[in-house]
């Protein structure tokens, strides 16, 4: 009994280290790409963590389902092979039933299979744990990511076009309002700096902790 | 425009007006990982190149001559990266057997271009853009390569000066080199609308 309450006690302490003590962005600065290249808006922010969360938790199964028969040399060529699979999935569901946002996230979803995160916690845990620890950390992760995706673009969209979700929060010239968008936020410059600086916040945070 | 004006357009567009690092945030990891110093990123900016020019033109013969007259577009991302973990191989132990030091100090990195999205990125752009012959996915290829080499090392110039200068405690090591790379952005946007 004593045995199985410390399972369950590094189980959540699995799933949770994924949100923030390990949060594949702002700790370990995986899968920096699609974090600046989708978070001009909300909206494919959050296709994107989704299909994140798909292809990682299947890869995570597949890969810990064939720990034991991996050689070390090919490992990394059997991962990028399992992923690339699930991810041509992913592509096919989103070009089916989602044609507007696939045509908009582009080549940034076939680019999953390179995404690190994915990558790494193949090699960092599931290659080495049994199925249930790999599908919480999986899960753990690929919200920690999904969250952290959709926060620095809901900062970006609102100084961009001053909406959240495509809702209008600040009102435009336009509109009669005062809020001037500001295109660069939109840009690639935007990108870069509203990160680099939620890095520093991550930091201050962190140790006053 | 002949031949050749038009290739020397696509070089000069995707070095400089749609350079993958700035343009397209392909490539991000090496261009965090391995800008500390000149030399580094400069080796790293020449197994990119290799690897890109290498692969970019595999995947584009691939892609044209066997998976689209045979229907087999599905398996398109599975083969793209097979080429490309075998190019990569062939780097590693190209630049082991001839250049140790360069080895040692690249380490976990070089493996790790097989997982750069600058390369499959490129590939599946160069789809994306519809190139129509050889020499111009070729040619695409290669200066994708330049355009990361020159991303590279102009970063790895500008954290050589950082280093001396006072960061504030917080932004030390990745925040500062993401803003430094947002105000680079800037200076690259200067090029936007040069062409296409």
């Amino acid at each position: 009994m004593a045995n199985d309450k410390s399972n369950d006690v590094s189980l959540s302490r699995t799933f949770i280290s994924g949100f923030w003590n390990e949060n594949p962005v702002l700790r370990l600065l995986l899968g920096m790409c699609p974090t600046l290249a989708v978070t001009a808006a909300v909206k494919p922010a959050l296709t994107m963590g989704l299909s994140v969360i798909f292809v990682l938790i299947c890869s995570n199964i597949v890969v810990s389902l064939m720990r034991n028969l991996l050689k070390p040399h090919l490992r990394i060529l059997m991962f990028t092979l399992a992923i690339a699979t699930f991810v041509t999935i992913a592509d096919l569901f989103l070009k089916a039933f989602l044609p507007e946002m696939s045509s908009t996230l582009g080549p940034y979803i076939p680019l999953i299979i390179v995404n690190c995160i994915i990558i790494c916690r193949a090699e960092a845990c599931a290659s080495k744990n049994p199925i249930v620890v790999s599908i919480i950390d999986a899960v753990g992760m690929g919200g920690g990511f999904t969250i952290t995706l959709c926060f620095l673009a809901g900062i970006r969209e609102l100084f961009a076009t001053g909406a959240v979700f495509e809702i209008q929060v600040l009102a435009t010239p336009e509109t009669g309002g005062w809020f001037v968008p500001w295109a660069a936020m939109g840009m690639p410059v935007g990108a870069f700096i509203t990160l680099g600086l939620m890095l520093g916040l991550t930091n201050i945070i962190s140790k006053k902790a | 425009m002949d031949t050749l004006q038009v290739l020397l357009m696509g070089f000069i567009s995707v070095v400089i007006v749609n350079n993958l690092v700035f343009t397209k945030f392909l490539g991000i990891c090496p261009y965090l990982g391995v800008s500390g110093r000149i030399d580094m990123a400069f080796g790293m900016g020449c197994a990119v190149t290799f690897v890109v020019t290498l692969s970019g033109t595999l995947t584009w013969m691939i892609d044209n001559w066997i998976l689209m007259p045979w229907g087999l577009e599905v398996t398109r991302y599975v083969c793209f990266i097979l080429v490309i973990a075998g190019a990569v191989q062939l780097v590693e132990m190209y630049v082991r057997k001839f250049f140790p030091t360069l080895y040692d100090s690249f380490g976990i990195f070089l493996p790790l271009i097989t997982t750069n999205c600058a390369i499959l990125g490129l590939c599946l752009f160069i789809n994306l853009w519809g190139v129509d012959n050889l020499l111009e996915a070729v040619v695409l290829s290669f200066g994708a390569g330049i355009g990361f080499t020159l991303a590279i090392c102009i970063m790895a110039g500008i954290r050589e000066n950082l280093n001396l200068s006072d960061v504030p405690e917080c932004l030390k090591g990745a925040p500062i080199t993401l803003i430094t790379a947002g105000l680079l952005t800037l200076a690259f946007m200067g090029f936007a609308g040069m062409i296409r």
